[in-house]
């Protein structure tokens, strides 16, 4: 019941919407802090299960110089250069191939297309967002790997091509969704400040968006990069998954995260090897995790400037 | 055309300038059109090579030969079982964390360190999720690889998703809506249960939808956590081994021999089809939102 | 001699202060509010008025940074030990400057506040909402269509309908922060034909940034200037030239603000 006028009972008692507030704010607090808990854990379950080998027989120098990847040898070799230079490889591919067509993408729907071309396109690029990496896989195993065998005469069509290709296609729509938003992120008095004396739209473009907005583009780069590094399936079908550095981009090639799902479902519990993975993949977590702090710094940076 | 020049006609100058500008937006429009090839043409061939072996048959029978034949209803039915695992775990995690931050938490290094969490969880590789979901989930709580365990492991991957998508949606509902409801006594609970969880199911559904789009489609994370190669007989509860769509098309496609060149494209159609379904929904769901305005 | 103004008064303020963070809004209040008067309160803007309206139902808590200081007695009680701030709040009605329909049905957006004080019996709600509306002067306009959406009803139309909303709460106290700003002048003069009749039920605290609508309502006037509260008086005595300060007298005759 509604209280009398007058009364002024019930302003200490603690009802049960009062106790209902209070379970409510308990409960989507620990959703919140949820998250922090997942990164937490997976720091903490990914260390633990390589930390055994990497205190105490794993060569760092090794590991991060080696040029032999040989984990069932007699004795095994845990030299993991070839996957390294292979990652840097492929990951630069698909970023010479996703740069421009990120941008260009942006820079056309932020600052050229309207309505219904404008929604057409964001739909397209979602799209190609949403096409399953192990769809891609297929696609580079059975459409461009004849493709490139065919074009550029050789023997194999699984290599840093192919795989950054691919790589460069699925971190285009991030990335221009990313680059989209720091081009809106300027705003439009400087648009409307630089045309009012008389500059074009693509001068505007050139000389105040593209300036101002630079932050934001290099964080939607850093975070492709992130993207491009961390694809699994996608580069262990389409690489070719050759334990040598490569040295052109018709080379096959491994990846840390390939050869993380090779070689995991066969390396024995515990062994050396499977501890290896882990730390494998601690240092994928690490590089992942910088990119992001990088990219997030950045973006709050010109925040905090503008 | 001769007489004084108009004050309005364009200097040379300017001409140039106009059909730079010309030229650079053609170039641009190019450029971007050309990400329309990739899309349209796995499309195509997905549809040409393998629809015609897309058949009833196909999706209701069992596998033969490792895959090389018959069908691959143990996988449908099994990515299903996935997915809603994943979707029971994430969507309640992820509501309630966006909940907190758009209605409770305030600007400090705690809500800082949430969404940094929430953008290092969804920029995390999905390989790394896997190693997570073996470590976390397979052996230390002991699900073992079983559907629980790949289950939470995809949960774990897609719970940005959630959040961010219900978090926008709460955000849209005007501040002033959460002020007047406070001012008639109700709690905050009270005031997202009745005004602000209302007006942004459209956000929580697209979460979902994007959830289920990303679950079925992720391979990595379940292909040492539950995921099984060949297992004829649907699960029968969480702690089973299964089939998953994506992990059968990652082995037809690599690790049998004598696999029929439709195969692979024919399972690769039945999954894009079932992501495309997903994004549609969530597409016709935002422009919903858009087209019926409450306020 | 202290009792007996204890029972007069419904709202008594002390040295309140109000700040956002480093921002200071409010300073050093000292005013009294009578049981069933109208209490205007006119000044310039950024005045601290709205700050002390917030003060007044405890919103600090929703609004991050904000800092009350100082005491307000509000029916005997100091608003800084009462435990459960929504029943506070439950017993105090607001009605803000933009009008406010929330999504929600016009019935809903009336019987919402019983409801979540747990009326459930639909004849009473019925009965809730009628008053409310006719209280509001809005029961006639919408009786036909109570289904439709409250936040889609005409400006005029949604700041009534948020007065019946805080009168559905049964309120002892009923702030109003500049009613009129986006509101028709024929709205305007019902509503203040409505504040004068509640005055018999309850209290109303009226921030008016129109002088002439406090001298036509308000029992007593206060006048803020700068996060200050530069005098109260009877609102007769304070336009019949009876202010003590330069300033009211400069802001009443329209030489700034």
């Amino acid at each position: 019941m509604v209280p009398a006028p007058g009364s002024h009972q019930g302003l200490d008692r603690l009802d049960g919407a009062w106790w209902r507030d209070w379970a409510a704010r308990v409960l989507v607090s620990l959703g919140g802090i949820s998250a922090i808990l997942f990164i937490v854990a997976i720091i903490v379950f990914i260390a633990s299960q390589g930390l055994e080998f990497a205190w105490n027989r794993l060569s760092w120098a090794e590991l991060l110089t080696g040029a032999r990847w040989e984990p069932t040898a007699n004795p095994p070799r845990y030299g993991a250069w070839p996957l390294l230079a292979g990652t840097a490889w492929i990951t630069a591919v698909a970023m010479l191939v996703a740069v421009p067509l990120s941008f260009a993408a942006a820079i056309y729907i932020g600052e050229f297309a309207t309505g219904s071309r404008r929604e057409w396109l964001k739909v397209t690029i979602e799209t190609l967002a949403a096409i399953p990496s192990v769809v891609w896989g297929v696609i580079g195993l059975q459409v461009l790997n004849p493709l490139i065998q065919q074009w550029f005469d050789t023997p194999v069509g699984l290599n840093v091509l192919n795989a950054g290709v691919i790589l460069g296609l699925m971190a285009a729509p991030i990335m221009t969704t990313l680059a989209e938003d720091a081009l809106k992120a300027v705003p439009d008095t400087y648009r409307e400040a630089a045309e009012a004396l008389g500059a074009t739209r693509w001068q505007v473009i050139w000389r105040v968006v593209l300036p101002h907005a630079r932050p934001g583009l290099s964080a939607s780069v850093l975070l492709g990069i992130g993207r491009a590094f961390g694809e699994t399936i996608a580069v262990l079908m389409a690489s070719g998954h050759r334990l040598l550095p490569p040295t052109s981009v018709f080379d096959s090639a491994a990846t840390i995260t390939a050869t993380i799902a090779a070689e995991l479902g066969e390396a024995a519990v515990d062994s050396d090897h499977y501890q290896v993975l882990f730390v494998l993949g601690l240092v994928l977590f690490a590089i992942t995790f910088s990119i992001n702090l990088l990219a997030d710094g950045l973006v709050r940076g010109r925040r905090r400037r503008a | 055309m001769s007489g004084p020049p108009s004050p309005f006609a364009a200097t040379a100058v300017e001409r140039r300038q106009l059909s730079v500008q010309q030229l650079v937006r053609l170039l641009l429009a190019c450029v971007t059109t050309l990400l329309l090839v990739p899309v349209l043409g796995i499309l195509a061939v997905l549809v040409v090579e393998g629809g015609p072996g897309l058949t009833w048959s196909f999706l209701t029978e069992k596998p033969q030969r490792l895959g090389a034949a018959g069908g691959i209803w143990p996988a449908l039915v099994g990515t299903v079982w996935l997915t809603a695992t994943a979707l029971l775990v994430a969507l309640p995690l992820g509501v309630a964390a966006a909940i907190y931050l758009s209605e409770y938490a305030r600007d400090n290094r705690l809500t800082r360190a949430i969404n940094l969490a929430i953008v290092n969880l969804a920029g995390v590789p999905s390989i790394v999720h896997a190693l997570f979901g073996v470590g976390a989930f397979v052996h230390f709580l002991r699900f073992g690889e079983s559907i629980l365990a790949a289950g939470c492991t995809l949960a774990v991957m897609t719970m940005p998703v959630v959040i961010v998508a219900t978090r926008e949606s709460l955000q849209a509902v005007p501040k002033a809506f959460r002020d007047a409801c406070w001012s008639l006594g109700a709690t905050r609970w009270q005031t997202i249960r009745h005004i602000v969880l209302p007006n942004s199911i459209s956000g929580i559904l697209t979460g979902v939808i994007l959830v289920v789009s990303r679950a079925v489609g992720e391979t990595a994370p379940i292909m040492f956590t539950g995921a099984v190669f060949l297992r004829l007989v649907p699960p029968e509860s969480v702690f089973d081994r299964t089939m998953a769509l994506s992990f059968h098309l990652y082995t037809v496609s690599t690790q049998v021999t004598d696999v029929p060149r439709h195969v692979p494209f024919s399972v690769a159609l039945t999954l894009i089809l079932v992501v495309l379904t997903m994004n549609s929904l969530s597409i016709w769901f935002r422009m919903r939102l858009r087209a019926r305005k409450k306020w | 001699m202290v009792t007996a103004a204890a029972a007069t008064n419904l709202l008594s303020v002390r040295g309140l202060s109000v700040r956002y963070g480093e921002h200071v809004a409010l300073q050093g209040v000292d005013l009294d509010v009578r049981e069933h008067e109208i209490f205007g309160i006119i000044g310039p803007a950024n005045a601290g008025k709205t700050s002390f309206l917030r003060a007044l139902n405890r919103m600090d808590e929703f609004v991050p940074g904000m800092h009350v200081d100082g005491t307000v007695t509000f029916a005997g009680r100091d608003l800084r030990t009462i435990r459960n701030l929504y029943a506070l709040r439950r017993r105090i009605g607001v009605v803000f400057p933009l009008p406010v329909g929330l999504p929600l049905s016009i019935y809903d957006n009336v019987a919402l506040s019983p409801r979540l004080a747990g009326v459930r019996g639909r004849a009473e709600l019925d009965e809730i909402v009628e008053r409310c509306l006719r209280r509001a002067a809005l029961w006639d306009e919408v009786k036909d269509r109570l289904d439709g959406l409250g936040s889609l009803l005409s400006g005029g139309q949604q700041q009534r309908l948020t007065i019946a909303r805080a009168l559905s709460q049964q309120p002892l106290l009923l702030l109003l922060d500049e009613f009129s700003i986006a509101v028709d002048p024929v709205t305007t003069m019902r509503v203040e034909e409505v504040l004068k009749d509640l005055r018999r039920e309850l209290t109303i605290v009226l921030v008016t940034n129109l002088v002439q609508q406090a001298r036509r309502l308000a029992d007593r006037t206060a006048f803020f200037l700068g996060g200050r509260c530069v005098e109260v008086a009877g609102t007769e005595a304070l336009f019949s030239g009876g202010a003590r300060d330069q300033r009211t007298t400069d802001y009443l005759e329209g030489r700034f603000g």
